[in-house]
């Protein structure tokens, strides 16, 4: 019993799914039921970790030093020949690595007022609503929201409307800034959510303090606001870019298909060359870059807002 | 009967177990549960939407009560599949693609659940080499006719003697110009690439796919569309990469941007070039006259179709000479049936967008099965692409 309490607080205190399942094991032997319970529960989770995540993971690893049959697709093979290739799709990784920070900068440029406004500016009784307004839109799915610009931008759209006070000949679809301006549109809620909840737990007696003591209004929002919200801002951050990691459909249809990322060259080598094993080469490598990209965020974010933990997802 | 707001609403959970409650002690007759409950209309419209009660002509054999097809984008007329499943009661769900690559790799991968597909004549033969698609029945396929097909575009579904794929429509690859916007006439491929280079930058469109793009390329140097020579490819290359600059979009998706203005010039396929001209006079469509593709569309039904006599039922269905004229009137492509060309009214037998003249067909080729498989024209196509 006493090593169940403890058990209990470990998990509590800890607060997440590992530290449950370190309580189960400690539990062995003793308490077999709660043990059995434990295991109940977790599993639907695991399995469907295990079938839809660690399986589909492992087959793309095993593709990966494979080779592409000659009518296409997958054979049997062990090689890094495809790692070894990866430096011909050099341009489509270049276009994302400078995609991904700058769709996530532009994002949460845009992001960071309205998530400000809704946590701290807007009357109590409008929050909700306005937070379901920003929310509403994400039900509709991203292919017809992009569509949907694809019209707005293209020649009867915007343009025609600009052409009546005599702005002309404005070419605004298949632009490097309709990509950015789409991708904007797509991610902001996944930016402005994060940013509002840390916002929205600021302690507004830390602002009259730091008011009292003689801070600037703007060095109030660098030195408390802005430091306090970091741990949204990197949840949001990361959670943009790395979606943005393998965004395709966005700068095919906004771009005209004329920009090319690395979502891009997975589609096209699943789907058009089928050359599975490169494919799946590269699919592994933008796992690896993703970690990598959580990792850095989770470190600046750790250093900035002092030594607190942060989860980023 | 009452008039209440709760008329036509849906049964609450509450009102329905009082209702079954009742049924079950007699009180209330079955033909009054189910009006009641609103069951009755739902079993009516279950029956019908879902086949259960399938009209005398198809009863003989189980068609279930959906199948999935593969097809083109704006390739068929949808009142076709309404009709079909007032027919039989299946439903036809309706999957759009971009490219024969795409189409192969989603039956190479499994499970497609496709039960027809509509590949190009040059992946019939690499289908079949696979495995992946099944000899056609033909004693299913009553309404077809071999001796009404013209050979010259049925050939390639029928290999070592065996049928694997009937044919839809026939067409050409060519470029569909706006001709207010871009008034100079054009007769080639070199004209559109030094156009899409000149009066026609960051209006121009090439499909998003290797075989036509690569192909005119090769053309501008009149080389074989399907050309797979080293040096020739790299010439092709250069001059994509020379083009890519001035692109308005790498897209097979070109009817919107054309119609909307924001394209003057694309390439194009005979069935789009019509549609075009037919609601913008001012868009003409061109055939270069260095040559380029010609193709046939066939039908086809893979080996792991999961309702295959749904397949076969449809296939047979679109044979008919009378549904296959509605679906050419829709789609505007020219027709290898000479059973339906008899159908077809005469304005559109003398489109020179469905039929040009004979010296015009003649340097088209056909494109080749080598050229689906081969990587070095993937890797040119995701170099241009990337570019």
């Amino acid at each position: 019993m006493r090593q169940g309490s403890n058990s209990v607080q470990i998990s509590a205190v800890g607060g997440q799914l590992p530290a449950d399942a370190q309580a189960a094991f400690s539990m062995r032997g003793s308490l077999l039921r709660k043990n059995l319970l434990t295991v109940l529960l977790l599993a639907p989770a695991t399995l469907w970790l295990v079938v839809f995540l660690v399986l589909p993971f492992v087959a793309i690893v095993i593709f990966s030093v494979g080779e592409r049959a000659p009518e296409g697709g997958y054979q049997a093979a062990l090689t890094l020949a495809q790692y070894a290739n990866l430096p011909a799709r050099a341009t489509a990784f270049w276009n994302t690595m400078v995609l991904a920070p700058v769709g996530a900068l532009a994002c949460l440029l845009v992001a960071y007022p309205v998530a400000y406004y809704l946590a701290l500016r807007a009357p109590q009784r409008w929050r909700l609503i306005l937070l379901a307004l920003i929310v509403i839109p994400f039900w509709t799915s991203l292919l017809m929201r992009t569509y949907a610009w694809m019209y707005i931008l293209g020649g009867r759209g915007v343009p025609a409307l600009l052409a009546y006070v005599g702005i002309e000949d404005l070419r605004l679809i298949n632009t490097p800034g309709a990509v950015l301006l789409g991708i904007v549109y797509g991610y902001l809620p996944l930016m402005i959510l994060p940013i509002y909840v840390s916002l929205e737990r600021l302690d507004r007696r830390l602002l009259e303090a730091s008011a009292d003591l003689g801070a600037t209004p703007l060095s109030t929002f660098l030195g408390v606001t802005l430091r306090l919200s970091l741990p949204g801002v990197t949840t949001g951050f990361s959670l943009v870019m790395i979606l943005l990691l393998g965004e395709y459909l966005i700068p095919t249809l906004l771009g005209g298909g004329k920009v090319f990322f690395i979502g891009n060259a997975l589609v096209d080598l699943f789907l058009q060359s089928r050359n599975w094993p490169f494919g799946s080469a590269i699919a592994i490598t933008l796992v690896l870059v993703s970690v990598v990209v959580l990792i850095v965020a989770n470190r600046i974010s750790t250093r900035l807002s002092g030594a607190r933990r942060v989860d980023l997802i | 009967m009452s008039k209440s707001y709760r008329d036509g609403l849906p049964i609450s959970p509450e009102k329905f177990v009082d209702q079954l409650m009742r049924l079950k002690r007699g009180s209330i007759s079955r033909r009054d549960f189910l009006g009641l409950t609103g069951l009755g209309v739902a079993t009516a419209v279950m029956a019908r939407e879902l086949g259960v009660m399938p009209t005398p002509a198809f009863a003989a054999e189980t068609l279930g009560d959906r199948m999935s097809i593969a097809t083109w984008p704006n390739y068929h007329d949808p009142q076709t599949f309404e009709n079909f499943k007032a027919e039989t009661g299946v439903a036809v769900e309706v999957n759009v693609f971009g490219s024969n690559e795409e189409m192969l790799a989603k039956l190479q991968a499994g499970g497609s659940g496709w039960s027809l597909f509509v590949p190009t004549n040059y992946t019939i033969s690499t289908y079949k080499k696979l495995g992946i698609i099944e000899p056609l029945d033909m004693a299913k396929l009553g309404n077809f006719d071999g001796k009404s097909e013209d050979s010259r575009f049925t050939a390639e579904g029928t290999i070592d003697g065996t049928i694997y794929a009937v044919p839809k429509n026939w067409g050409t690859t060519g470029f569909a110009v706006n001709t207010k916007k871009l008034t100079k006439p054009m007769s080639s491929w070199q004209e559109f690439w030094d156009t899409a280079m000149a009066e026609g930058d960051g209006r121009t469109m090439v499909h998003d796919y290797q075989l036509t793009t690569i192909g005119n390329a090769l053309k501008y140097y009149g080389y074989s569309f399907n050309s797979l020579k080293q040096d020739e490819l790299a010439k092709a290359e250069e001059l994509l990469l020379k083009v890519k600059p001035h692109l308005f979009a790498v897209s097979s998706d070109y009817q919107p941007s054309m119609r909307s203005g924001d394209a003057w010039m694309t390439m194009c396929w005979t069935n789009d070039g019509a549609q075009l001209h037919r609601d913008i006079a001012e868009i003409a469509y061109v055939l270069g006259k260095e040559g380029g593709e010609i193709w046939t569309d066939f039908y086809a039904i893979p080996k792991d179709a999961p309702n295959k006599p749904a397949g076969y039922a449809l296939l047979n269905y679109l044979m008919n000479p009378k549904v296959a004229v509605k679906e050419h009137l829709a789609n505007g492509a020219p027709c290898t049936d000479a059973r339906v060309n008899a159908l077809l009214p005469k304005e559109v037998l003398d489109n020179p967008i469905l039929y040009p003249a004979a010296d015009l067909l003649k340097p088209l080729e056909f494109g080749a099965a080598a050229t689906l498989t081969d990587p070095g024209r993937a890797e040119l196509m995701a170099r241009f692409k990337a570019a």
